[in-house]
């Protein structure tokens, strides 16, 4: 098994109540799934829209939102699985492509020291 | 734990009312926007964590921390609710006043006064209607466009224009005030009528759209019940009329997903413990002199719920309940249910002629059901020439596909010369709304 992160973009805040609900069970269901077939390493976290970045040796802080709306990560998740193609396809199940978002599938790195 | 249907929906509308409660009618957006800030933190948490325990209470908790925060942010730039004087300015009096109002208790008064101030008068009254299902059943713009059939443009110019009156108006309504309450009920029962029959006869081809208006009205009359002003037998009235309608609604829709008329449906399907709480709030609808539309309408319901063949109808009280209603509040449309039933006591000859005698029927004219309703008692008087191109001038008024297909169906009945069917129905009362209206 190995292990990688979902990096969930978009969100639809324009959406009416009844297709908000309609959304979030969806990705219950979702996450349920991968949990009870053994694909959930850590659920995660959703990430506040706003926050500060900093760059460079002048450590300059910038505010956030970085980019576009459609461009900033609200969330993470670990998965484990098979390799890359399994993990691939699970994130296809993911509710967040239905309103024109993206999963970023990373491998990531095991150290062995 | 899995969220109740339209758990997100309700909650919009309650948590619209308390916050314009606290905030003021003349910042509902701002309430609007919080409402939405809300939904979409439960969104992002619950679909890592899941459902919590208690969603509704989660989402009122969120709304109202959120409004803490709004009020400590902008007190000083603006103004809040006049009502809440200065019990918002300071931190002693800040927490405890918004924790209270958003107490159970206080909400379901903040549900009751979003209600009166939606039937503002001078709102017409499908503004009312589109008003109240947009904030206090959380029905997006689309979501009301498509349930009524008409263009996303013309439903959120209507809702738009609607809002700007509700948040210009100084104050909500005060429903502590007894005088000021009972003017306005009516208003707000003939706001829930036209809701509840844009859910039963309306256009929309989606039964289950219309079920939910039907339910949303419901549900609305329950909340006036429950208030001491609210329950008197007007209101009890509406109630039954409205459950001993929906009763009906899963036999409406036969199995070849065609519109059924009271006479062909199975009665069978008919929902029996609504058509008893129907009776039942019926008999409380009895008491006090009073003697209102909604008391008739439920009285001609009631007449056809407790017959389980169609050919056992009593027609003759069936006519004099008519005869009432054209007395109390009268209309074209409640003139031609009652010609229909007429033609059902006395035959189809009678019927045309009590039609022929509606003085302002030209108001019927946009409204598909009226040359139908002609088609019908000339098909069963042996005229099916003349019934088919009734049928054809109902099938030109057709606004959606169910009834497009019922007149077509009719008009093949026509061409083979069959009359035997009778799919003769009550009809909309809420043409007088729509008529006129594209």
């Amino acid at each position: 098994m190995s292990e990688f992160t979902f990096l969930f973009r978009g969100r639809d805040t324009s959406a009416s109540p009844e297709q908000m609900q309609k959304n979030m069970q969806k990705w219950v269901a979702w996450f349920k799934e991968l949990g009870e077939k053994g694909h959930i390493k850590y659920p995660g976290h959703p990430l506040e829209g706003t926050g500060k970045v900093v760059r460079g040796k002048q450590k300059t802080v910038h505010d956030g939102p970085y980019a576009e709306a459609k461009d900033i990560v609200n969330g993470f998740t670990l998965i484990e699985a098979k390799d890359l193609s399994q993990a691939v396809e699970l994130s296809k199940g993911c509710p967040i492509l239905e309103i024109g978002g993206s999963v970023e599938v990373r491998p990531i790195q095991i150290l062995n020291m | 734990m899995e969220p109740s249907d339209h758990l997100f929906r309700r909650e919009a509308g309650r948590m619209v009312a308390a916050l314009t409660r606290i905030f003021g009618i003349h910042n509902l957006a701002l309430a609007e926007d919080v409402v939405q800030d809300a939904f979409c933190r439960a969104m992002e948490v619950w679909k890592f964590r899941g459902m919590p325990e208690n969603p509704s209470a989660w989402l009122m908790a969120t709304a109202r921390n959120r409004a803490l925060d709004v009020l400590r942010r902008q007190r000083t730039a603006r103004t809040f609710a006049p009502e809440l004087g200065r019990l918002l300015e300071s931190e002693w009096t800040l927490a405890p006043v918004v924790e209270e109002l958003f107490a159970p208790k206080a909400i379901k008064d903040d549900l009751l006064r979003m209600m009166f101030s939606c039937c503002h008068p001078r709102l017409a009254e499908d503004a009312q209607v589109a008003l109240i299902l947009h904030i206090l059943c959380g029905f997006s713009v689309s979501e009301i466009a498509s349930a009524f059939v008409s263009s996303h443009a013309a439903i959120e110019k209507r809702i738009t224009r609607a809002k700007k009156v509700l948040a210009g108006s100084k104050r909500l309504f005060d429903v502590t005030v007894q005088a000021d309450f009972v003017a306005r009920l009516p208003a707000v029962h003939r706001a829930l009528y036209l809701l509840f029959n844009e859910g039963y006869h309306g256009a929309s081809a989606q039964s289950a759209v219309r079920a939910e208006l039907c339910h949303e009205a419901m549900r609305l009359a329950a909340v006036l019940l429950e208030h001491p002003l609210g329950a008197i037998p007007a209101t009890y009235a509406l109630s039954a009329l409205m459950c001993l309608n929906a009763a009906r609604l899963p036999a409406r829709i036969n199995a070849s997903g065609n519109l059924s008329s009271l006479f062909d449906q199975d009665r069978s399907l008919w929902d029996r413990k609504l058509v008893l709480e129907g009776l039942k709030l019926l008999e409380f609808s009895a008491s006090g002199t009073e003697l209102t539309e909604y008391h008739v309408e439920a009285a001609i319901a009631s007449a056809h719920s407790t017959v389980s063949h169609a050919k056992d109808t009593d027609w003759a009280s069936i006519v004099s309940l008519y005869d009432t209603l054209m007395a109390i509040h009268p209309s074209p449309i409640v003139a031609l249910n009652r010609a229909i039933a007429v033609a059902q006591h006395e035959g189809p000859a009678r019927g045309l002629e009590e039609i022929e005698a509606i003085e302002d029927r030209n108001r019927l004219n946009t409204y598909p059901f009226y040359p139908a309703t002609l088609g019908e008692l000339e098909l069963r008087r042996g005229r099916p020439d003349a019934a088919r191109k009734h049928f054809q001038a109902a099938l030109a008024l057709a606004r959606n596909p169910t009834e497009r297909n019922f007149f077509e169906r009719r008009m093949d009945t026509c061409t083979r010369g069959d009359s035997s069917a009778t799919p003769l129905d009550r009809i909309s009362q809420s043409t007088q709304v729509r008529a006129g209206k594209a």
